[in-house]
């Protein structure tokens, strides 16, 4: 039975078993001869119960199983395999599992099969056939004996209510707890590999070192493979590409956030202030297209009218479209809090006689400094993490400059290219990816705490 | 300008001598300095003015050079063939045995009997896509009846033949500089005297999975990968981002667990998106062993990378509720959880999925944690499943960007506006169900 049927099987007999536990409940509650209104709780919740108690052990049997079974599976062939295959090193294994894999799922196999593999992959069909038909009869008898064990317990004193609620409480706690495991599985994930990464290469030649150039050689005779992996040229080029953007995002951004929340009349902003949030909502794919396609064009071809040497994948195409791209970012920030400064301090200002930009400029801004500060360092912390608009417009040599004319490299787009395609997980170049990623985590988590304590600070003043 | 030097140097002089002068004069410096405050006045507000007009700019120049460079690509050069279906080299019996290819090209040479030598039959059979061999096997197996006859088909043509036609190729520089050579154009020029040129709507585009060809490929398969892996990441963060909301909301104690679960929503919310690809590699790929390139795993990071979003929209919800509600139900003697199920959510619905929209919209847009779950692969068959191979329309984008064929430049945009139809059309319900279910209470 397939895993969609099963899961379709199972959500038909949670719905019988929450007819048949509120059915029992009534048949409880006329046998008893004092009417409905004794049971404890309302029917519904002895339905509840029921359907409550056949789906959730059936479904926790069905993940735990469905994520342990290849692994068991592929365990026991190898137990199956021929001693002299099964002493085969560690890669080698792996490989003739692959082909067994490929085998019984159809792929591509080369030419040549030798009878043990072939045998193998009988071995593991049948186990997964087995596994397969195993799985659906547990399943389905954990679901019926989760609704017979209800039935039998349902009796007019039976709390099903706060039974029910309880489970769903519990069910609420374990959703939010999400969130945490996600932040531990992103810092354990990173971490791991990182630390991996600097067995190999020592932490403070990651951190500090000048030359970056992840090819490792495959042979040893190769030439230009040195496998160099100092990522201060790295990081470098991106904070050269977020400065570039921030000249662009914060003025731009700013003024129109004055602009919007203190000239403009309530016409004009409801025009402007949707259209400025459809730059936010363009997916950064379109944004790496058009910087690589019209704005790095353009800049070389600006650039050669004035006898300069542009690059064609110079810091300035992809910094001045991602600063496009968090204008909207930090005007929507910084519109919150010039909003949120008290109208009283424009009054005190107007009335003294100062005029509506002197208000803004020495009165409104300077209250407003600190959640602006706070949505220019989030905004920052977005442009460090920016991906697509890196990969498409940005090169990948890493060039230690401060010129935005000429090619450079970001944290992003190392990852991109180290990572896409196929990987081998112990050599350093892949890894390299994830010690980037821990880098890369921690600069904006700092950011970002940053970010929130100084708009949280601020906050306090005027509420 | 109070702060000025003269202004203070000035205004302090007076004060000893008359204060009935000293007044007027204040006035004066105030009167004098009035011109430049208003110059000051008007240019402040011209900047704000500039940057708002600056950034309608840019997004103007972003749509108009996408629709300018896209436009196109709805639309395909197509040829028409006489091609003669020979009974004895197509058997009734064994349809896809023959060679539709040989086809194809005899009637090519019959159209144009003077191409003789080698390298020009080869740029003659380049003029027509591979894809018309399959065309016409197609028809072959549909139309039974007309093996033994001349047939009338119009093929799609080949890319380099259908850019010339929409312009992309100019045909007044040197040979050497263009992809069609200038024999090609006097076959192009006899051809559409013939009218056997036309441009037709493109539905490969619209039909067809990724493809080597251009005028062969199409973002069916992308866009059925976005589905999949869309209903994957709506079916997970929906129930999950409304029950973390709901306990925090109403259920949560204040204390420091709950604390510590805020802080890590609020940082999630701003964790850059690839690092979400990071995770789903060594967890969902690595650890757990689930299978590349498939919408399963792909909906599983963007759900951890939407929940934030989903979680914080749906807190918003439900903190608009106002608390009398509550109060009532619990008056009457409703528990906790039947106020929540049957008061308070009902209530800040239309807002938790405002929010889910507007995350999905994002999830859809999202391309760099794919990147790194292997979605990036080129994939031709639709994906039929939530665990066949896939890839989505933004990858499929970024693919296309990154091919040096000029026709796939416009199907790269063309591609690009369906994928901005799609966001506008949620961003739209979005707005729509905001405005038609806003409460103020």
């Amino acid at each position: 039975m397939s895993s969609y049927n099963l899961l379709l099987v199972l959500l038909m007999l949670t719905a019988g078993g929450y007819f048949l536990g509120r059915r029992r409940a009534f048949a409880v509650a006329d046998a008893s001869g004092r009417g409905r209104h004794i049971l404890h709780s309302r029917p519904t919740y002895y339905g509840s119960l029921a359907a409550l108690w056949c789906a959730l052990p059936a479904l926790a049997v069905f993940c735990f199983w469905r994520i342990f079974e290849s692994h068991v599976i592929t365990h026991l062939v190898i137990g199956g395999l021929p001693p002299d295959m099964q002493n085969l090193p560690a890669d080698r294994l792996g490989l003739v599992i692959n082909d067994i894999r490929n085998l019984v799922f159809g792929h591509i196999v080369p030419e040549e099969i030798s009878p043990a593999i072939q045998a193998a992959a009988a071995h593991y069909t049948r186990l997964k056939t087995i596994s397969h038909a195993a799985l659906a009869v547990i399943v389905t008898t954990f679901a019926i004996v989760g609704i017979l064990w209800v039935q039998k317990i349902i009796s007019p004193k039976l709390r099903a209510r706060n039974h029910v609620e309880n489970t769903v409480k519990y069910l609420l706690i374990a959703c939010s707890t999400i969130a945490i495991f996600t932040t531990i599985g992103i810092v354990l994930s990173v971490l791991y590999e990182a630390i991996r990464f600097f067995k190999i290469v020592p932490f403070h030649e990651f951190v500090f070192g000048l030359d970056w150039s992840p090819q490792m050689a495959i042979r040893a005779d190769q030439v230009g493979s040195s496998g160099a992996f100092g990522a201060i040229p790295v990081f470098m080029g991106t904070l050269l590409i977020s400065a570039i953007a921030m000249c662009v995002a914060v003025p731009v951004g700013l003024m129109s956030a004055i602009y919007l929340s203190e000239y403009a009349d309530k016409r004009f902003r409801a025009v402007a202030k949707p259209l400025l949030e459809i730059l936010a909502g363009i997916p950064t794919v379109v944004y790496g297209f058009f910087a690589a396609l019209v704005v790095a064009p353009l800049i070389r071809s600006a650039g050669v009218s004035f006898g300069l040497d542009v690059s064609s994948e110079s810091a300035l195409a992809a910094g001045l479209v991602m600063g496009i791209m968090i204008i909207p970012f930090v005007s929507s920030l910084s519109d919150d809090v010039i909003n949120a400064v008290p109208q009283s301090l424009r009054d005190g200002a107007l009335g003294l006689g100062s005029t509506h930009s002197e208000t803004v400029r020495l009165v409104v801004l300077p209250a407003a400094l600190p959640g602006i500060v706070g949505g220019v360092l989030l905004a920052v912390s977005r442009a460090i993490g920016e991906t697509m608009i890196v990969v498409m417009a940005a090169g990948l040599a890493a060039n230690m400059t401060v010129n935005p004319l000429k090619t450079v490299t970001t944290v992003t787009v190392q990852i991109v290219t180290l990572l896409v395609g196929d990987q081998e997980f112990d050599s350093p170049k892949t890894l390299a990816a994830f010690a980037l990623g821990l880098m890369l985590f921690v600069i904006t988590l700092i950011l970002n705490v940053i970010a929130l304590v100084v708009v949280r600070k601020y906050r306090e003043q005027y509420e | 300008m109070n702060n000025h030097p003269d202004t203070i140097h000035t205004a302090k002089t007076p004060v000893a001598e008359n204060k009935k002068t000293a007044s007027v004069r204040t006035m004066d410096i105030v009167a004098k300095g009035l011109a430049r405050r208003y110059k000051a006045e008007k240019r402040f507000r011209l900047y704000g003015l500039c940057a708002i007009f600056l950034s309608m700019v840019f997004l103007s120049i972003l749509f108009i050079s996408i629709i300018a460079n896209g436009y196109t690509a709805f639309q395909q050069t197509f040829v028409q063939l006489d091609i003669y279906l020979d009974p004895d080299t197509i058997d009734a019996q064994a349809l896809n045995d023959a060679n539709y290819h040989a086809m194809v090209k005899n009637s090519l040479r019959a159209m144009f009997p003077e191409v003789k030598t080698r390298s020009h039959k080869r740029k003659l059979y380049g003029m027509v896509s591979t894809g018309a061999a399959y065309q016409l096997q197609d028809f072959v197996r549909k139309n039974q009846q007309l093996i033994g006859s001349v047939i009338l088909l119009w093929v799609p043509a080949d890319d380099d033949v259908d850019m010339l036609i929409k312009g992309h190729i100019p045909r007044n520089v040197p040979e050497t500089e263009r992809r069609i050579k200038d024999v090609q154009l006097s076959w192009i020029d006899r051809l559409q005297e013939q009218n056997r040129l036309k441009k037709r709507f493109n539905t490969t585009f619209f039909t067809a999975g990724d493809s080597r060809e251009p005028e062969l490929a199409g973002i069916l398969g992308a866009v059925t990968g976005s589905f999949y892996t869309l209903i994957v990441t709506l079916l997970l963060s929906f129930p999950v981002g409304v029950a973390t909301a709901v306990y925090l909301e109403e259920f949560a104690p204040k204390n420091r667990w709950t604390d510590i679960i805020e802080v890590n929503i609020n940082n999630l919310a701003a964790v850059p998106s690839i690092v979400y690809g990071l995770l789903g590699l060594a967890v969902f790929l690595n650890f757990f062993g689930l299978p590349r390139s498939v919408p399963l795993v792909g909906g599983f990071v963007l759900t951890l990378m939407t929940l934030p979003t989903i979680i914080i929209a749906s807190r918003a919800a439900l903190k608009s509720v106002p608390p009398s509600i509550r109060e009532a139900a619990l008056g009457v003697g409703a528990s906790k959880t039947q106020m929540v199920v049957h008061h308070v959510l009902p209530l800040a619905l239309p807002g938790m999925l405002t929010g889910t929209i507007i995350g999905m919209a994002q999830a859809l847009g999202e391309t760099a944690p794919l990147l790194m779950i292997g979605m990036v692969a080129f994939i031709v068959d639709i994906p039929g499943g939530f665990t066949d191979p896939s890839t989505v329309l933004p990858v499929q984008i970024f693919l296309w960007a990154d091919s040096p064929e000029r026709a796939f430049l416009e199907r790269t945009s063309a591609a690009i506006m369906v994928l901005l139809a799609f966001l506008v059309t949620m961003n739209a319900v979005a707005v729509f169900l905001r405005k038609k279910f806003e409460r103020r209470w």
